[in-house]
């Protein structure tokens, strides 16, 4: 992890220059290099004015320059809160949110996924929900006069085997 | 026209008050919904780490109400946003569509065929059932009352999701309905912030700095009752976190956080008990005085 990469030395030999290209063939990164780095999706951010680790201008600066391992080894990729201020204001229709959940697929893809999904796929994968529907929850629920809810893990369990995110490595 | 109604993984566990006042409200506009029977996650989730398998859960979903021959109904932003934008995908996109499905026959669902909308609540009361038949029916008048809207992020944008029916950089949708009532829908700077939600799992820190923002820059204008929103994770933010956020910032912020079928229910005059204002965690009680309810 490298929050600073723009003010430490990256050897020229280091970079990936085909990552770039690799982004571009993404769903939601097609648009990348269009980017002509005038920093309205940073200036935009709700995040980066809170937090300046986040700052989506310097990620795809980083991503055309080929800085591959720096961008998905970042925590800086998973602080993207997808409100798509960013994507509606792009004047270069970078979808720049898209271009964030791309690069957060892409980083899982290599075995950097966030550590907090963790957690969330072992309760996906036994309840099928984000929260678990105990007896409790119903019979606070029957006495609101509201129906009764299950936990349906069946097809989401498959689905989440079936992509291989049980086994994915953080 | 009947709905099928997708609550989602967190309203039903924990934002009962906002699904017992859409109910309310929904019966007293005429709106029928029909529950998904085994419903599950729409997805979002593991969207940031499998786009697939999120599309999948998603198709999931979109072929349950499929098969019952209806349109979504979300109460969710996040379901919403999810749900609207894979629809939008593989009801525009065939091979998408069909490797989605192959994937999802594949863990045990039903194929999607394609065609469905999603609607998310506010905006089926915006765009169907219209301000003014909603006015119409107001018996107890909030005049005197202000509010400030927070319309969030995922109920209309992306807009080439939702084909631009609220302008992303200045939300009105919401104000219409909430001035229905006859209450004011005040503004405030950055009105439009999100609420982070998205990465309190992520930076816990970082996410409630941004939600105590906001509830800083309403006190400061001053004047407010209450904040009014649709989203079960920006009332997380909002209502669920802020004692933890006066804590940490020491300061004291008392803002009353209502859904709004509990305001509109209000103001058509139905029971406050069954719009489930027991369980809003920073008591209205102020403001329900004020409403005379």
């Amino acid at each position: 992890m490298n929050e600073n990469a723009d003010n430490s030395t990256i050897p020229i030999s280091r970079l990936e220059p085909h990552f770039k290209y690799e982004v571009a063939s993404e769903v939601g990164g097609e648009r990348i290099k269009s980017c002509f780095q005038c920093g309205t999706c940073t200036a935009s951010c709700p995040i980066r004015v809170v937090d300046e680790v986040y700052n989506p201008r310097r990620i795809i600066r980083m991503v055309l320059l080929g800085m591959r391992k720096e961008v998905l080894e970042s925590e800086a990729i998973w602080l993207c809160t997808y409100c798509y201020t960013c994507q509606e204001r792009c004047p270069q229709d970078v979808s720049i949110t898209d271009l964030m959940f791309a690069l957060k697929n892409l980083a899982t893809r290599e075995g950097h996924m966030h550590p907090s999904y963790k957690p969330q796929i072992e309760v996906l994968s036994g309840f099928g929900r984000m929260y678990e529907i105990t007896d409790f929850d119903n019979k606070k629920r029957e006495k609101l006069g509201l129906p009764p809810v299950d936990n349906n893990k069946e097809v989401v369990d498959a689905i989440l085997d079936n992509n291989k995110l049980k086994e994915a490595k953080q | 026209m009947k709905l099928a109604l997708f609550t989602g993984c967190t309203i039903p566990a924990r934002a009962l008050n906002y699904e017992i006042s859409a109910r309310r409200l929904a019966d007293a506009l005429g709106i029928e919904m029909v529950d998904i029977k085994n419903a599950s996650c729409c997805g979002m989730p593991v969207r940031n780490i499998n786009r697939i398998a999120s599309l999948t859960m998603s198709a999931n979903t979109l072929a349950q109400a499929d098969e019952m021959g209806m349109d979504l109904m979300t109460l969710c932003s996040a379901c919403n946003a999810t749900l609207a934008e894979a629809a939008h995908e593989l009801n525009h996109d065939k091979e998408l569509r069909k490797q989605i499905n192959k994937n999802l026959v594949s863990a045990g669902g039903k194929p999607y065929n394609g065609d469905r909308k999603v609607w998310h609540f506010t905006r089926y009361l915006y765009q169907e059932i219209g301000s003014d038949k909603i006015a119409s029916l107001v018996k107890h008048p909030l005049n005197g009352i202000s509010v400030v809207a927070h319309a969030g992020c995922h109920y209309l944008k992306p807009t080439k999701t939702f084909e631009c029916f609220d302008d992303p950089e200045v939300p009105s949708t919401l104000d219409q309905l909430i001035q229905t009532t006859g209450a004011k829908s005040v503004k405030i700077i950055n009105r439009n912030e999100c609420c982070s939600g998205g990465i309190l799992g992520i930076k816990e820190s970082t996410s409630l700095k941004v939600v105590g923002g906001k509830l800083k820059r309403i006190k400061d204008r001053g004047g407010v009752d209450a904040m009014v929103l649709h989203c079960p994770f920006c009332n997380i933010q909002y209502e669920g976190n802020q004692k933890k956020i006066e804590r940490e910032v020491g300061e004291v912020f008392d803002l009353p956080v209502l859904y709004l079928p509990q305001l509109l229910g209000l103001a058509l005059g139905i029971d406050e008990k069954d719009l489930g204002f027991s369980l809003n965690r920073i008591k209205p009680k102020v403001l329900l005085e004020k409403m005379g309810a």
